[in-house]
């Protein structure tokens, strides 16, 4: 069954938009991540416009985000304070990222930015969450604790800068110039590459700031709910090509996948599971490193540029 | 001043004295005027009929008629981009614009275009995938453009936007003829050209013009006018309606 996509401009067939939203759904339900930084270059592999690739998963990433926040709410796991923090940080970084993406389309390097910008987050990110889950099975395995304790009183230099602010439920007392920052860049990297950011605000915010897990994963969610549906106006309003068809399609499958990636996700060995998604952002990486080393089989391609369309 | 007014009256008198010569007349429709597309839209086709009569004084031909359609669609700025090497990787490195290129384009005939007519006589009358957006004069400026025009239509051929079917014109009889226009999934919206031109022993006999549109219709135009008529409310309903979703997942699969 095809169903001809509005903004887009192509048919493109319900079932495989299902499946495929459904499995990266899963995925992201497994490993409590939104999913975007898969969803985006699939679709970019259907041949949808890079353009409406992105601005569409950010609304995709919106909403599968809100049935995480809900859920984190009602366990009480959610820090709005930080939280606040984070979305002021996000909303200028996901304007800047809307403006700076406008920019690269006009000139015609829009590919190059998001390509390179995948290669080197994705080996780098990755590169580095495979560095730490095959550290973390060798210290399991040698019966180590997997990590060390933190000292008592002991922090890095930059939660001491000035502006410090108490937060109660993230047991943190830091300076929110870091923490800010930290929002700022996610949100401007998000609304580049169409990607929610979980997968870097959750470990950066564990390894720097030294928040507990627990109330991580529905914190960075709740900036995630707000940055992206931030970034899907934005888009909306600058470059006309969310494709609400797309949008819908996508969520469906993302939000019935995630239900079961969650359920599955409580059954089985939490540090095995690291090591996949560490494999499995290392290789969208390499998928991407393919494309800029490789000499192309067609070196030319054909766009309509900004202006030129209705 | 007046000498050009001669010689252009005279010109315009040849030009009369060499109708009446030319004995057949082509007559061409098209099975829709309109192609509408809906959310079920996969592309669609359209008939194109033509009839070639004669007045009965004219003596028969010793050579077959041949038929060619071109039609072109809607058309829009073209930037044309090669991949070269800088240092280890492959970026957008040179382009070239085409402005007012269709993004779509087909030519039927009813056998090859070679053996229609010769080479020149396409460039001139604008035959075939590569002439047929040639600017009349018919001389490029530019060499270096020919590798990006070629380009231009190697790709588009590969989306099934440019399409050459040089058997894609059907004589039913010795003057009747038909041929089917394919309309892709991906055809841009807006109004298409169809040009139907009649020949015998290389040379035009008759030449018809005919138009349809490609537009959106129902739902798919009126989101698609939303987005660009009303972006703030779109967007706003888009991740509204997004935030709607993760909400009742969370109703539907609540188990606590």
């Amino acid at each position: 069954m095809q169903i001809y996509l509005p903004i887009a401009e192509l048919p493109i067939s319900v079932f495989l938009v299902l499946g495929l939203s459904g499995a990266v759904g899963f995925i992201s339900g497994l490993f409590g991540v939104g999913g975007g930084f898969l969803l985006t270059p699939l679709l970019i592999f259907l041949d949808i416009p890079p353009a409406v690739a992105v601005a569409t998963v950010a609304a995709q990433v919106a909403g599968s985000s809100m049935t995480g926040v809900l859920t984190y709410w009602r366990r009480n796991a959610l820090d709005f304070k930080l939280g606040g923090i984070l979305v002021a940080g996000g909303l200028f970084g996901t304007i800047m990222g809307v403006l700076f993406f406008n920019s690269m389309r006009r000139l015609g390097q829009l590919e190059l930015v998001i390509t390179l910008s995948y290669v080197t987050l994705f080996t780098l990110i990755g590169g580095l969450m495979l560095f730490d889950a095959v550290r973390a099975a060798m210290r399991d395995r040698a019966g180590k604790p997997t990590r060390l304790r933190r000292e008592a009183g002991s922090h890095p230099p930059w939660m001491g800068l000035p502006l410090r602010m108490r937060f109660p439920r993230s047991q943190l007392y830091a300076s929110v110039i870091p923490i800010a920052g930290l929002a700022v860049i996610i949100g401007f990297i998000g609304a580049v590459l169409g990607v929610g950011g979980g997968f870097m605000l959750v470990p950066a915010l564990i390894y720097f700031f030294r928040i507990p897990p627990a109330v991580v994963v529905g914190t960075s969610l709740f900036q995630i709910l707000v940055t992206m549906s931030g970034a899907t106006v934005l888009h909306a309003v600058t470059n006309q090509s969310v494709d609400i068809i797309l949008a819908m399609l996508l969520l469906v499958g993302g939000v019935i996948g995630a239900q079961f990636g969650g359920r599955a996700a409580r059954n089985l060995n939490v540090s095995s599971f690291r090591l996949l998604l560490a494999l499995l952002i290392l290789s969208v990486g390499l998928r991407f490193a393919v494309d800029l080393f490789l000499p192309p089989n067609e070196p030319y391609s054909v766009v309509v540029p900004e202006g030129a369309q209705r | 001043m007046r000498r050009a007014a001669l010689a252009l009256t005279a010109a315009c008198l040849a030009a009369l004295a060499t109708i009446p010569a030319k004995a057949e007349t082509l007559i061409a429709a098209l099975s829709t005027h309109r192609i509408a597309i809906a959310s079920n839209f996969t592309g669609d086709q359209l008939a194109v009929f033509g009839l070639v009569e004669r007045d009965g004084r004219s003596v028969a031909r010793a050579d077959p008629f041949d038929i060619v359609i071109t039609v072109r669609g809607p058309q829009r700025m073209l930037i044309v981009r090669e991949k070269e090497r800088v240092g280890p990787i492959w970026i957008n490195r040179s382009q070239r614009r085409f402005p007012d290129r269709s993004i779509y384009l087909s030519v039927a005939t009813n056998r090859p275009i070679k053996e229609i007519l010769s080479e020149d006589a396409a460039r001139r009358d604008r035959i075939g995938l590569a002439n047929a957006q040639r600017s009349q004069a018919g001389f490029d400026f530019d060499f270096d453009i020919g590798r990006y025009r070629d380009a231009l239509i190697r790709t588009l051929e590969g989306k099934q936007l440019y399409l050459l079917d040089e058997r894609g014109v059907t004589f039913l009889s010795p003057a009747l003829f038909s041929s089917q226009i394919k309309i892709p999934a991906t055809a841009p919206t807006g109004p298409y050209d169809v040009e139907v031109l009649l020949y015998a022993g290389g040379s035009v006999l008759a030449r018809q013009t005919t138009n349809f549109e490609v537009v959106k219709t129902g739902a798919e135009q009126s989101m698609a006018s939303a987005a660009h008529e009303r972006p703030f409310l779109y967007g706003l309903a888009t991740a509204a309606l997004a935030l709607l979703f993760g909400w009742l997942a969370t109703v539907i699969f609540r188990r606590d």
